[in-house]
């Protein structure tokens, strides 16, 4: 289970790791897109850390929402529609001041639901979604199988971190590395990374605990 | 009238187009940019888009103009925001396809007829 605490500690987490890797995620960007992914993450999650400060928010479905419309406002990229639209999505299946392990599996499923309706992309298209759907498999299969949350999230980081490898291998068609078509064989997608980092401060938050 | 929403990138790209179409337009049309980010990086905010498609909005619909990547997201994500049906996004070239729409405006309320005049600037031969 995942209280509205955990929760705001998780954020803050992926704030802190996204800051972290601001420089990393720009570096993966600039050779196949247009070099502002990590300075645009950690613009919308330095927002959402102010905002959430402010808000004060304890309900799950409050916070989410105000992840979501924070980094709608002020990423400036498409990661700041995609994840808001994740983000605004997770938020409609949740209520209450907590989110158990099996409300997380739809949780999930809901975010990734958003990011499909807004990008319109599929895995294997070199995008957030190939690290996004796999380890979204494998968190649900723990879960299912009756594994305690902590060890759903790190095998779900893992097949995260699986993706992100896989990204290299494959040719980007949807978004600006579209254009760049062969030549972003070899490369890994920014946008599979900072999903992965994001996923991987969450299990970390839940490790802590 | 039917309202514009000018999105890019740019700022001073979409105010741009949006002063060339009132240059164009024979009348004041509700035309609105919504460019670049609020703190001035180059990007699109949907919050913006949101409130632009809101204030040119006379009640007989809106067209939003786009530059690209980004932007249409942004601007999908401002109509689902909305949660309204009078908005559209227009598949069209943002210069010409804005000042052949603010032309169309004072003449008609017709929408699919402002749309197929923004469409058919794509085919356009400059030269």
């Amino acid at each position: 289970m995942i209280t509205s605490k955990l929760l705001l500690k998780s954020l803050n987490n992926m704030q802190a790791v996204i800051a972290e890797n601001k420089e990393y995620l720009t570096e993966l960007d600039a050779k196949i897109g247009d070099a502002d992914h990590g300075i645009n993450m950690n613009k919308g999650f330095k927002a959402v850390k102010a905002k959430l400060e402010d808000a004060g928010e304890d309900s799950c479905d409050k916070i989410l929402k105000t992840v979501a419309m924070t980094l709608i406002s002020t990423v400036g990229g498409a990661s700041g529609p995609l994840y808001g639209t994740a983000f605004l999505k997770a938020a409609g299946v949740v209520e209450g001041d907590s989110i158990s392990d099996e409300n997380l599996v739809e949780v999930f499923s809901a975010a990734i639901g958003g990011v499909q309706l807004r990008g319109k992309a599929e895995q294997g298209e070199k995008t957030m979604l190939d690290a996004l759907i796999p380890a979204y498999n494998a968190f649900k299969e723990a879960i299912e199988n009756g594994e305690v949350l902590e060890d759903a999230l790190g095998k779900s980081v893992e097949a995260a971190a699986d993706g992100v490898e896989y990204t290299k291998t494959i040719v980007a068609s949807k978004g600006r590395a579209s254009y760049l078509g062969e030549r972003t064989l070899g490369h890994q997608d920014p946008g599979a990374t900072s999903s992965y980092l994001l996923l991987k401060a969450l299990y970390e938050t839940v490790s802590e605990d | 009238m039917i309202g514009i929403v000018v999105v890019s990138h740019s700022s001073k790209v979409a105010e741009g187009v949006v002063d060339i179409a009132r240059q164009v337009s024979s009348e004041a049309i509700p035309i609105m940019a919504a460019g670049g980010t609020s703190d001035g990086r180059i990007g699109t905010d949907a919050m913006r888009i949101k409130d632009a498609i809101e204030s040119v909005n006379q009640g007989n619909g809106v067209l939003i103009f786009v530059d690209l990547g980004s932007a249409i997201l942004s601007a999908e994500t401002a109509i689902d925001l909305l949660g309204v049906d009078y908005v559209e996004i227009v598949d069209a070239p943002l210069v010409e396809g804005v000042i052949a729409s603010a032309v169309q405006v004072t003449i008609t309320d017709d929408i699919e007829d402002i749309k197929r005049v923004a469409h058919e600037s794509k085919k356009m031969n400059k030269i």
